[in-house]
Formats: C-alpha cells, sequence, structure tokens
C-alpha cells in the first residue's frame, strides 16, 4: 500500500498552462484507497479542469498503473483519446507516473504527492523506485525520477561523472539523468530541464502522524483499538 | 597583482592546492610563498576524492594569512543546507569570499566508504544559497548580521562525449549562471579544437571560463585518464611525447605551457591543477606567457 495525496490545485494548473488538452489517467489500487485516483476523483478532475478552460479528451482509472502492461492493455482501446491530449495527467503515487510516463507516447504529469509511510511500501517487481518525498517533481523530469535513478539524488541535472552512459557511482545502472535527457528529448521537452528545482522539504519525508496509527501503517494496533 | 574578482573577465589564473592527511601545515606554507603573485588565486580542494584532509577552509586562511588569495572549495557531500550556510558565513567572517560550488564525488570512492553521503544541495541549490545569503538572509529567510560579499564559481566538464552528457553539461551550465555562478573552472583540457567547440557552444551564457589544465607526469597517468576520467582525452600525440621523454616532469611542464597558450585566445582564464607538483606552475605559467 502507498498513500498519495492530492497536489495543491494551483500546482497541478501551473503543470498545465500549456497544455490545452489532457488525458486524466486515475489509479484503482492505492490511489483509490487514498482517495487521489479513484473514479470518483478522476470525474471530480475533470469538472475542475474543465471549469478552467480545459479539454479533457479521455479518462479512466486503471485497476494498478504500477503493472506498465496493464497501462498498455487498458489504454489500448483508448489511444486516440490519449493521444489527441496535449499531456496526460496521473492521479496516482509516483510509481504510477513513472509507470504511465514509461508506457504512454505523451508527457505524464504527476497530480499527486507520495507520502511517507516509514519504509514500508510494498513490493514493487519493476524498476521504478519512489522515495515518498511528498513532492513530486516527476513534472520536470519526463515521468523518471531523480531521487531513486540518480545515485546522488541530484535534483538539477547530472553531476557530470557519468562514463559511456553509466553512472559513476555505481556503473551496472545507466545515469538517471542521461535517461531523463533522452525521455524529455523524445516528448519534445528539453525545456524542462532549465527549470530551476529548489532544495528538497525533507520535513515532507517524516512520517505524517496521522498515518501512523492507521490501517495503513498498522492494522494491529488500530484492531486492539489502541490506536490514537 | 589584480584581485581574483578583479581579474574575472579579463585573463584569469589560477591553480589548484590540495590540503595534506594531517594537521601539519608547514607545506601548504611553502607552497603559498612560490605562488603568491604568481596567481589571482589557488583553490583549496576539499576532501578531494572523498579521501580525508586537512579542511579547505583553514587551508584557504593560511595561504591567505601567508599572501596568497583562495578560491574556496566547499562539496555537499559532507554538509546538510545548515552546515553549509554556517561554513560560508564562517569563510566570510574570515574574509574568503571566493567559493567553488561543488557537489561532491561519491563517498563510496574514497578512504571512508562506509560514510553516509548527505546531499542535501545540489551544486546549483548551493549557488543559488550563496545568492541568498549575499542578499543578507539565510535559506529560512531570516535576517543575518553583515552581509557577506561571495562571488560563487562552478565547475563544467566540457569534454562530455556523448550527446546527453554533453547537453546535460550545457543545460546545467546555463542554470549555473542565471542563479548567479560568477566563473567557471573546467575539467582538464587537452584538446583544443574540441574545447573551441565548447567556447562556441557556451558563448551565451556570458560568464568567465577558465579551462583546467593538468601537467602530465607520465604517458601511464595520460592513458590512465584516458580510460577512467569522464570528458578527458589525452591525445596520442602528448602520450607519445611523453613516452619518450627523458625527463618526464619538464616534458609534462611543457606540454602545459603549449596548452596554456593555446587556451589564451580562447577562454578567459586557466585554473592549473597540478596535482602534488604545486610549486612548478610559476615555471610553466612563465613559460606560457601569461606571467
Amino acid at each position: 500500500m502507498i498513500l498519495s495525496e492530492t497536489k495543491p490545485f494551483a500546482e497541478i494548473l501551473t503543470s498545465l498552462e500549456n497544455d490545452d488538452k489532457v488525458f486524466l489517467l486515475g489509479c484503482k489500487g492505492c490511489a483509490e484507497a487514498s482517495k487521489t485516483g479513484g473514479l470518483q476523483q478522476v470525474k471530480e478532475m475533470k469538472e475542475k479542469l474543465e471549469a478552467e478552460g480545459k479539454e479533457v479528451t479521455g479518462s479512466t482509472a486503471v485497476d494498478f498503473l504500477c503493472q506498465k502492461a496493464l497501462v498498455r492493455s487498458r489504454l489500448t482501446p483508448l489511444k486516440e483519446k490519449v493521444l489527441a491530449a496535449d499531456s496526460v495527467l496521473v492521479m496516482s503515487c509516483g510509481i504510477g507516473v513513472q509507470a504511465s510516463a514509461a508506457s504512454i507516447s505523451r508527457v505524464c504529469r504527476p497530480a499527486c504527492n507520495t507520502i511517507p509511510l516509514g519504509d514500508s511500501r510494498g513490493e514493487w517487481p519493476s524498476r521504478e523506485r519512489c522515495r515518498e518525498c511528498g513532492d513530486c517533481v516527476l513534472d520536470f523530469t519526463g515521468g523518471i525520477c531523480p531521487l531513486t535513478k540518480c545515485s546522488k539524488s541530484l535534483l538539477n541535472g547530472a553531476c557530470g561523472g557519468a562514463s559511456d552512459g553509466r553512472c559513476e557511482v555505481t556503473p551496472e545502472k545507466p545515469c538517471g539523468w542521461e535517461l531523463i535527457y533522452y525521455r524529455l528529448k523524445g516528448l519534445g521537452q528539453l525545456d524542462r530541464l532549465k527549470v530551476y528545482i529548489q532544495p528538497k522539504n525533507f520535513a515532507k519525508m517524516e512520517i505524517p502522524e496521522n498515518v501512523i496509527p492507521s490501517t495503513l501503517y498498522d492494522i494491529e494496533f488500530t484492531e486492539d483499538g489502541r490506536a490514537k | 597583482m589584480l584581485s581574483f574578482q578583479e581579474s574575472l573577465g579579463k585573463f584569469t589564473v589560477t591553480c589548484e592546492v590540495g590540503p595534506l592527511k594531517g594537521c601539519d601545515v608547514s607545506e601548504i606554507i611553502e607552497i603559498a610563498e612560490v605562488l603568491k603573485g604568481k596567481v589571482h588565486a589557488a583553490n583549496v580542494t576539499d576532501q578531494q576524492s572523498s579521501v580525508l584532509r586537512l579542511g579547505s577552509m583553514v587551508t584557504c586562511h593560511i595561504l591567505k594569512s601567508n599572501g596568497l588569495e583562495p578560491v574556496l572549495q566547499v562539496t555537499g557531500r559532507d554538509r546538510n543546507r545548515i552546515a553549509i550556510q554556517s561554513d560560508l558565513l564562517s569563510a566570510a567572517a574570515l574574509g574568503i569570499n571566493n567559493v567553488l560550488a561543488l557537489t561532491g564525488d561519491y563517498q563510496t570512492h574514497g578512504d571512508h566508504p562506509e560514510a553516509k553521503g548527505v546531499f542535501d544541495l545540489d551544486s546549483v541549490n548551493f549557488l543559488a544559497t550563496l545568492s541568498t545569503l549575499n542578499s543578507g538572509k539565510d535559506l529560512a529567510g531570516k535576517e543575518l548580521t553583515g552581509v557577506p560579499n561571495f562571488c560563487g564559481g562552478a565547475v563544467v566538464n566540457p569534454g562530455a562525449a556523448k550527446e546527453a552528457a554533453y547537453q546535460l553539461q550545457l543545460i546545467k551550465m546555463e542554470k549555473k549562471a542565471a542563479v548567479g555562478a560568477k566563473f567557471f573552472q573546467t575539467q582538464a583540457v587537452y584538446d583544443l579544437k574540441a574545447f573551441e567547440q565548447f567556447m562556441n557552444d557556451t558563448a551565451h551564457i556570458g560568464v568567465p571560463i577558465l579551462a583546467g589544465v593538468i601537467p602530465l607526469k607520465s604517458a601511464g597517468m595520460a592513458r590512465y585518464m584516458n580510460k577512467n576520467v569522464p570528458g578527458v582525452s589525452v591525445p596520442d600525440i602528448y602520450i607519445e611525447r611523453m613516452a619518450q621523454a627523458e625527463d618526464k616532469r619538464r616534458e609534462g611542464m611543457k606540454i602545459t605551457a603549449e596548452l596554456i597558450r593555446g587556451l589564451k585566445d580562447l577562454c578567459q582564464g586557466v585554473h592549473v591543477m597540478a596535482i602534488g607538483t604545486e610549486k612548478d606552475v610559476p615555471e610553466i605559467l612563465a613559460d606560457s606567457g601569461v606571467l
């Protein structure tokens, strides 16, 4: 289980400022449970974006956005609506955004921040990782997470130490920033690399107190009635 | 001799001093004696290659007390934003205002590979922090007593070979300039033609660029750098000359002086990184005609 919260609507609108047409993609897994990406929230987001003059070319919620095969198969019948959009607004955790960005040839923007559960993140079989930083930057990096793909978690570009595309720290891995470069280049979005990203607010990576005594964190505590 | 900041935009000559492991500073004082009046400033490395050494700030202070203007190198590997800002204010209190902002080599590559890396601020965040402190406030927006006047600089690797690596360097350079970098020092340059292309590609940035040069000590060193240091490519002709030379130290100095002569018309300065042979720098500079 991964917990997410919807980004402030103003931040979402800023990320969509150059996109007139948007496809909405929700997730019926953790995001539905978090009330951030279920069909109900997708419907509400559609209304809010239309009220702001955006055209929503289509919307759906996939059972588990973290499964790339599922993303591809579920979106195939909706391909025209997806491709008619300038971008896809993904209403899920950071893994769902990364899995969507890896599967869809459109810019995928995060609508949510993934909030920390204190290293309790579930098993995830593929290569994407989410550090639950509480302040998702995937909108600036082509849907590839610099915190988890770059060994130094750099926010503003490569360290310059990569050799032939391999990470200086872990040569078995590709340089995360080179992956970001090629993804953004393919999307015609290289200008995103020029946006200055503020230092991370590490306070957002502390586990929120209200999460701890909940079924999300410790089901036994809650069932015993000892939760505060 | 002009101060470092006065020299920027004209032709700036800097060199590098690497503190030793330990607290004996006699070697540093000797180096200061040899270099003062010969370079505009000397960079002092900060736990270079993640190997523990005497601190950069104290070494800068010793250089300054001995008549050599320092450039304080600071990495974000070992410090969070509180320590970075505090160290910068400490430097300002000592009259050390030139700062080279670095992300830092990864700790597992050094002699304390078990250490926890920090990387709270990346080099672009770090440069923005210098600008914030110069405005009289800290990163939390709180007023400072006394306003520092930092001249922040950054590094760039002009020899990155692949398209992505090279373009990422250029974009990051633009970002660094936009948040306040006042100078750039580069990774070692041996290929003047490629460097000229880099200067053309970055002409729009408008921040002085000091080309890095490293005197070769042997053909083996050149081959090692070609294989292991991203962005460094020593042409075969220099490797051949080093292999043939009887006096390798002299030949390395001669090649470096030739490179500096070639760089004089291409960029706004040179940065001589004479790892362990700092005392040779004045002779190299004299031979190259910049002294």
